[in-house]
């Protein structure tokens, strides 16, 4: 192989991981603070995808309006759905909580098809870039489109900028003390409740945004969050749960594996993932960035 | 005036000021286990109190159900007249009441600075400036992770940080727990110091010179109920007594 395929291929893993660093940090963030797996999160992404589809199909909204729009209805669908289900189930045994966003996962798809089909008469649909995107840049060495190069470069900002915000601000603080002991933080006058119920809106707002980034690159259709959720989910096994900067680096790096990987040794695309996974597990139970349960 | 004028007015007890907490009848619950049977305690402002008993009996589940940490609880708490009983621990601490449990809570997630400023700021609470000028550890430490602090300068931003929200009611669970005397001696002259402030405390000990030497009053805890009052003055005559309920 030469190096510019390899080049191209790690763009490209680029691409697949900054989807992954975006879904994984919300999860990260979310597992954080609530100790909860939102199994939901695949869904949502789906649903930041389909808000953007629909904005512009209702009201000609374009890419950049539906950029912030869909993440803020997402995030805002997310609070209420923590607020009024996700709440009861704390203290709970964690498989109820797997079961109500599982739950959550099939109504959603279903309604979203549903309404797809009904007011839109199509399964799937394509969503346009931005003309100032449209296009190759010619970086020299490799040629790579405008888009998918806008969709790392983005993502590394909003991925930075939420670490830094957890890691370095006084809101992180208070978010990184609520998950530490959130009966001492909420004893020194702090509503943690109403902290969890933020947490959440950011995470799945993280899984919006990523929706919407991919719209233009997948079709838009109700189950686009199935498969990717799923390896996803590896690779916050891979990186550790609860690690915000190991999430983005995980993301971004697993990607780049599996997709050089997949060039090399094509036949491997589907399970490199897997394979890194389960070897992880391994050497590592607690992911690479992870502390070991019990010490957190 | 006549003398039976004179016999009654005597009679009419002094008046004390109301107690800036009241706690009536209090009974808590861990799942199914009853551990707190009809607790009855006051503290006046400005005093210092203290609970003493063995592990076990009692004294820190009072402290976290006064606070709302603790939710499984009946009876009446009342802090400076109101019921507070059903307020969530967040509410408790915006009324006035602090607490500092026994574990400390200094988050290893934060640094030093940060676990001082977690607290919301309210008026005439302490400042960081305030808190450094008394503790220049706290300022050199600054940056480093809460966690890497000695215990006893973990107990003492323990105490300074919830200073920040201004308390009037200090609950301190055993401060001097697993500290060397010279720290002892340090943490006692700061919880006096806060009094002369005009905060009070609520103490939790089973180091008994430790409470001797401040409180005004001490309530001995035998499991979960209390057993016996003494105060100050008879403190010392009954020490072997107080002793006696400490001793394993």
């Amino acid at each position: 192989m030469n190096t510019q395929l390899l080049l191209i291929q790690v763009f490209n893993g680029l691409v697949n991981g900054a989807f992954y660093a975006l879904l994984s940090l919300g999860l990260a963030v979310i597992f954080g603070m609530l100790r909860i797996v939102n199994f939901m999160h695949g869904a949502l992404y789906m649903l930041g995808a389909f808000a953007a589809f629909a904005l512009g199909q209702a009201f000609g909204l374009g890419f950049w309006p539906a950029l912030i729009l869909a993440p803020l209805i997402v995030g805002a669908l997310g609070m209420v759905l923590e607020r009024t289900l996700l709440s009861r189930l704390y203290g709970l045994e964690p498989s109820y909580n797997l079961l109500l966003t599982f739950g959550l996962t099939l109504l959603t798809q279903d309604l979203v098809k549903q309404v797809m089909l009904s007011q839109f008469a199509v399964s799937s649909a394509p969503y346009t870039t931005p003309d100032i995107l449209t296009g190759v840049v010619n970086l020299g060495f490799v040629v790579f489109p405008k888009y998918r190069l806008f969709v790392i470069a983005l993502t590394l900002v909003i991925c930075l900028v939420t670490w830094f915000v957890i890691e370095k601000t006084r809101v992180g603080a208070i978010i990184r003390a609520s998950t530490e002991n959130p009966s001492v933080t909420r004893a020194f006058g702090i509503d943690v409740s109403k902290w969890v119920t933020g947490v959440f809106g950011v995470g799945v707002g993280l899984a919006g945004l990523a929706g919407v980034l991919a719209a233009p690159i997948y079709s838009v259709e109700p189950y686009m969050g199935a498969e990717l959720i799923i390896t996803t989910f590896a690779v916050v096994v891979i990186g550790g749960l609860g690690s915000i900067m190991g999430s983005i680096v995980t993301g971004f790096a697993v990607g780049v594996l599996a997709a050089v990987g997949a060039a090399i040794y094509p036949p491997i695309a589907n399970t490199l993932v897997f394979i890194l996974m389960a070897f992880v597990l391994l050497v590592r139970p607690s992911g690479l960035f992870g502390l070991p349960e019990g010490t957190r | 005036m006549t003398a039976p004028h004179a016999s009654l007015l005597k009679a009419t007890p002094p008046v004390s000021p109301p107690p800036l907490l009241q706690v009536r009848d209090l009974n808590a619950y861990y799942g199914q286990s009853h551990v707190l049977h009809g607790i009855n305690l006051h503290v006046q402002p400005g005093e210092i109190v203290s609970l003493i008993g063995r592990n076990g009996a009692g004294k820190t589940t009072t402290l976290r159900s006064i606070m709302g940490a603790l939710r499984t609880r009946t009876g009446s708490v009342t802090f400076d007249g109101q019921d507070i009983l059903r307020l969530p621990s967040n509410r408790v601490a915006a009324r006035g009441l602090a607490w500092v449990p026994e574990e400390r809570a200094i988050m290893s997630t934060l640094t030093v600075r940060e676990n001082l400023e977690l607290p919301p700021a309210r008026p005439g609470g302490w400042t960081t400036e305030r808190a450094y000028e008394a503790f220049p550890v706290l300022r050199e430490r600054g940056h480093h992770p809460g966690s890497k602090l000695s215990g006893g300068e973990q107990q003492m931003l323990a105490i300074v940080r919830v200073l920040r929200s201004a308390p009037r009611l200090l609950l301190l669970d055993e401060p001097s727990e697993g500290l060397a005397p010279v720290i002892v001696q340090r943490i006692g002259d700061i919880i006096q110091e806060l009094r002369a402030d005009g905060l009070s405390v609520l103490l939790v000990e089973q180091n008994l010179k430790f409470a001797t030497r401040l409180a005004d009053r001490h309530y001995v805890f035998v499991d979960g109920e209390i057993v016996d009052e003494v105060s100050r003055a008879d403190a010392l005559a009954r020490r072997e007594d107080l002793l006696k309920y400490l001793s394993v």
